[in-house]
């Protein structure tokens, strides 16, 4: 019985010990951007909306949320797009290396990371003029996720019953119209999964945008984030923290929004 | 409506696999065919290359007067039921029965009236806005018919349609895909590995085995005279007595007994030669006392079949089965006697039937 | 019914180009196609992902600067990059730290913690669970720009709210204790994945085996040392694999401590964007870079080794 009891107590307060671990790096976020005057220690906030002028009256803060989206959105449709257009071919089509391509993508897509490739990406964008084009960060962006989407996507694939096209087939449907008709209906639950993906992954980097735009105009606002508290004397709390909760709370929302509607949990290979 | 005709079809997987050896098979306008055979023997291949889905290795598929083996499955004019049904499952009934009247370009409305009258004609009028998902097995088998019917093809294709439900439903659906059939008269290729489907419903059925077809014939035919040994094995709700022998002038030594040659092979065999003598377990009457050309031995086994019992004797050293109705049944280990019906038995030599 | 019809006159010897004339697969694609939808994901890879390793693996050999002569033209200096490497302290200081954070945070940290609460909450449903699961999976969602500044917050040297918390006045972690803060802000950040793999591989433990052992008086630890641990070891290893690999690329350290103070955190990832992009020695940093692959290259091949062989 009393095995029992202290069984309880050791495991709530190893419970408490791990919720307060969780909570209290993030209570900062939660509080100081409806705090007058937030500082760095925590405080029990007064419930202002004040800070949040502080967003409109800057320069670069809502633009760079702008950017954000639009290197999102945009890495997210190429990928999806041409993710789905070759995963369906790699999964229906015997091409000839097929088993070796696919080897080689998941390989390539595991060992060159940003980290790896910055050198070299940096350079290409220099010799390519894409330094300071969003069309060109949302490539170099597409080009590091579209291996492990294509994987992704062809193994959702296969997992699909070929019978739907056959049948469809022979009832005279054209290879488009079996596309349009049959699998991308059938699919789009895996489709929205690499786009909620591929938008998480765009939102959250740092280190690409980081290199290749050096124009504060056009930084997403992950590079403006760290920018505001790293540069120049005394950094802008009120402006970091509202700042930092409307950058973070699409994030919510959507890890909200898939986890309801798909059951799905962020698994293997979701995000680095 | 056609007729089909494969000549010398073949096909070979990549990968090597031969699943169709040069097969030929003609199947006329309106027959109701069967296609039986062990899993792995090439049904389902048979079935797809003449859809289209497989391409031929080697041979001819004809439907109608059309030699249709480079041509499309689309262009073929034919439909198929899959095993899994392949309804769409993000169109409801009536979008599904219409599916292929949409890719023929009728108009919308159009295609919904037609949808309607065929789901109408098959029971399926109340559920016409369900999506697939929320219908039963059997349901969901009258809207895969009624998708089928829809498309005005010559032949119709099915692939074991009726193994997804449960068995009573199973009949019932035998009843009536048999009779819907009848009503429209379309040629249609049908595949199981259920004997009972296939005997029960089959105009005309072929027994097939490792891509070869190893008998054509009705039911009655193929039931009462198996042309070989694997057929002959294959059919049948309790396999046939297949028993070696030996020809002794006017009978046969089959099991140290003796019993006289089947009318079937009378005249036929040569003095001495070594054969197989087969009878079904329902062509042997079962009894206490020896009879005249009986094969005796030791009751072994006894199982219930419902209305009949299987009874095995112990014959020399080789096994023997016989039928025997409600109440006869014997105790184990008794003497038993069983009769071949001498117009039932059948010879086989070297594998094949022996007959005029 | 109709008899057997009069076959029509067919070819009796078929035309095998004919027969394969159209294509085989599900939506009747055929290969033409197949390689159309295939091209424009494999010529941005190749672009974007293949031909910047290839180049790597290049500039490693050459002395390529951003400005100056070496600039315009770039010699190639054979393995003078690596021979540099490897005589300087400083990738050596880079390679130790980065050990170091990998061994702390990731094979250390985030197992032993996500495993911790994948086991705490095994058999749980309800409020408690969620909050838990749902703090943590945000801590692991949340912008790397974003945590970053809320650890440094947290941990500010001048009214932090840690340091209000211990009442520590002068408890500056980020200043004297640089490794350990990023290790243990790595764990939290990245706890979630191995604690969501965790669950689903504890999730897949047959109960009845866990049964048995109670029934056998087998006590917490011994369960999960005889049923628990045999049955999840594949779990553990492709966990491993993967945030160490994770964490060896990881750039976040960068947010939080610029490599400082002192190099004091200067793992590899951000020595290479120190040497090549800040000191501009492109040449010395893709040779580092090359180091960076071929470590990726070891793990990932072990990792797709031991998928294969589960298969
Ligand atoms: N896509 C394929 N690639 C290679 N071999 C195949 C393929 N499909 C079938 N086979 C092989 O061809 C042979 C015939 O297969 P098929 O599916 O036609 O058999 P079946 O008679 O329909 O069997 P079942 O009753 O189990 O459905 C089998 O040996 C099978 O392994
Ligand atoms: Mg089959």
């Amino acid at each position: 019985m009393t095995r029992f009891v202290l069984g309880r107590i050791g495991f709530y307060t190893l419970i408490a010990v791990l919720l307060a671990f969780f909570t209290i790096p993030l209570l900062w976020l939660a509080a100081a951007p409806f705090t007058s005057d937030p500082t760095y220690e925590v405080r029990v906030p007064d419930f202002t909306l004040d800070n949040f002028t502080a967003i409109l009256e800057h320069p670069y803060a809502l633009p760079s949320l702008l950017n954000s989206l639009v290197l999102a959105v945009g890495t997210a449709l190429l990928v999806v797009l041409f993710a789905a257009l070759a995963a369906y071919a790699l999964s229906r089509v015997r091409l000839p290396g097929r088993d070796a391509l696919l080897y080689a993508l998941l390989l390539l897509s595991s060992i060159i990371t940003g980290t790896a490739a910055m050198v070299p990406l940096f350079q290409l964008a220099v010799e390519l003029n894409l330094i300071d084009s969003q069309l060109g960060l949302i490539l170099i962006l597409s080009g590091g996720l579209l291996p492990a989407a294509i994987f992704m996507l062809k193994d959702f694939m296969d997992s699909t019953p070929k019978s739907y096209e056959e049948s469809a087939r022979v009832f005279g449907a054209s290879p488009l119209q079996i596309v349009r008709h049959v699998v991308v209906p059938l699919v789009r639950p895996g489709l929205a999964t690499i786009a909620v993906w591929a938008v998480a992954n765009v939102w959250g980097n740092f280190l690409m945008p980081y290199l290749l735009l050096s124009d504060v105009e056009k930084q997403p606002a992950a590079v403006i984030m760290y920018t505001l508290y790293t540069e120049g004397g005394q950094a802008n709390l009120t402006l970091l923290s509202t700042f930092g909760l409307l950058y973070s709370v699409p994030v919510v929302l959507m890890y909200l929004f898939v986890s309801k509607k798909y059951g799905f949990r962020f698994h293997g290979g979701i995000k680095r | 409506m056609a007729a089909i005709e494969l000549r010398g079809l073949t096909k070979v997987y990549p990968g090597g696999v031969k699943a169709l050896d040069s097969l030929d098979l003609a199947i006329p306008d309106g027959e109701f065919f069967a296609l039986l055979g062990p899993s792995g023997c090439g049904k389902t291949t048979l079935l797809r290359t003449i859809a289209g889905l497989e391409t031929a290795t080697g041979g001819a598929v004809v439907i109608g007067d059309r030699d249709v083996t480079g041509v499309q499955p689309g262009a073929r004019d034919i439909a198929m039921v899959f095993q899994d049904y392949a309804l769409f499952p993000h169109m409801d009934v009536t979008d599904n029965i219409a599916y292929p009247l949409r890719i023929k370009k009728v108009g919308k409305a159009d295609r919904q009236r037609k949808a309607l009258e065929v789901g109408t004609r098959l029971g399926l009028d109340q559920l016409m806005d369900r999506r697939p998902g929320q219908l039963s097995g059997g349901q969901q088998q009258r809207v895969a018919l009624a998708r089928v019917m829809a498309t005005q093809a010559k032949a119709f294709l099915f692939d074991e349609p009726l193994s997804n439900l449960d068995a009573r439903l199973r009949l019932e659906a035998r009843t009536f895909l048999k009779k819907l059939q009848r009503e429209l008269g379309v040629t249609t290729v049908f595949v199981t590995h259920d004997q009972a489907e296939a005997l029960a419903m089959a105009d005309r059925m072929a027994v097939m085995e490792a891509g070869h077809i190893r008998q054509i014939g009705t039911p009655a035919e193929v039931f009462q005279r198996p042309a070989n040994t694997f057929v002959a094995a294959f059919i049948g709700s309790t396999p046939m007595n297949l028993l070696d022998g030996t020809v002794r002038g006017d009978t046969l030594e089959v099991a140290g007994c003796k019993v006289p040659v089947p009318v079937s092979a009378e005249g036929l065999l040569v003095d001495g030669e070594r054969i197989v003598y087969g009878v079904r377990p329902e062509y042997n009457t079962y009894s206490a006392e020896p009879a005249e050309g009986s094969l005796g031995g030791k009751v072994a086994i006894v199982e219930n079949l419902g209305a009949s019992h299987l009874v095995t004797l112990e014959v020399g050293d080789v096994l023997v089965q016989a039928v025997v109705p409600e109440g006869d049944e014997p105790e184990l280990g008794v003497d038993g006697f069983a009769t071949p019906r001498r117009d039932r038995a059948l010879v086989y030599r070297d594998g094949e039937l022996v007959s005029a | 019914m109709a008899q057997a019809t009069s076959p029509p006159e067919a070819p009796e010897v078929i035309d095998e180009a004919r027969a394969r004339r159209y294509s085989s697969d599900a939506a009747g694609l055929g290969r033409l196609r197949a390689g159309a939808f295939v091209a424009p994901a494999l010529a941005l890879i190749a672009v974007f992902l293949v031909f910047p390793a290839l180049w790597v693996l290049y500039l490693g050999l050459t002395n390529y600067r951003l400005t100056g002569t070496a600039a315009a033209e770039p010699k190639l200096v054979g393995f003078d990059n690596f021979v540099k490497a490897v005589s300087d302290p400083a990738f050596w200081n880079s390679t130790w730290l980065t050990v170091q954070f990998v061994l702390g945070s990731a094979v250390i940290g985030q197992v032993v913690l996500g495993f911790t609460i994948a086991w705490l909450m095994r058999d749980r449903t309800g409020p408690l669970k969620r909050a838990v699961e749902g703090l943590v999976i945000l801590a692991w969602i949340l912008p790397s720009a974003v945590v970053s500044f809320l650890w440094v917050a947290l941990l500010d040297r001048d009214g932090g709210t840690l340091q209000a918390l211990l009442h520590l006045p002068g408890f500056a972690p980020l200043l004297d204790h640089p490794m350990l803060s990023i290790v243990v802000f790595n764990t939290w950040r990245g706890a979630a994945f191995s604690m969501m793999l965790y669950g689903a591989a504890l999730g897949n433990v047959p109960p009845s085996h866990l049964e048995s052992a109670r029934l056998a008086g087998a006590s917490g630890w011994q369960q999960l040392r005889d049923v628990v641990f045999p049955h999840i070891r594949g779990h553990i290893l492709t966990n491993l694999l993967l945030i160490s690999l994770w964490t060896f690329n990881d750039f976040t350290p960068f947010m939080l401590t610029a490599g400082g103070p002192d190099g004091q955190t200067e793992v590899l990832a951000v020595h290479v964007y120190k040497v090549a992009l800040l000191g501009q020695e492109l040449g010395y940093g893709a040779a580092v870079s090359t180091v960076i692959l071929l470590i990726n290259l070891v793990v990932a091949v072990f990792y797709l080794r031991l998928l294969r062989s589960k298969k």
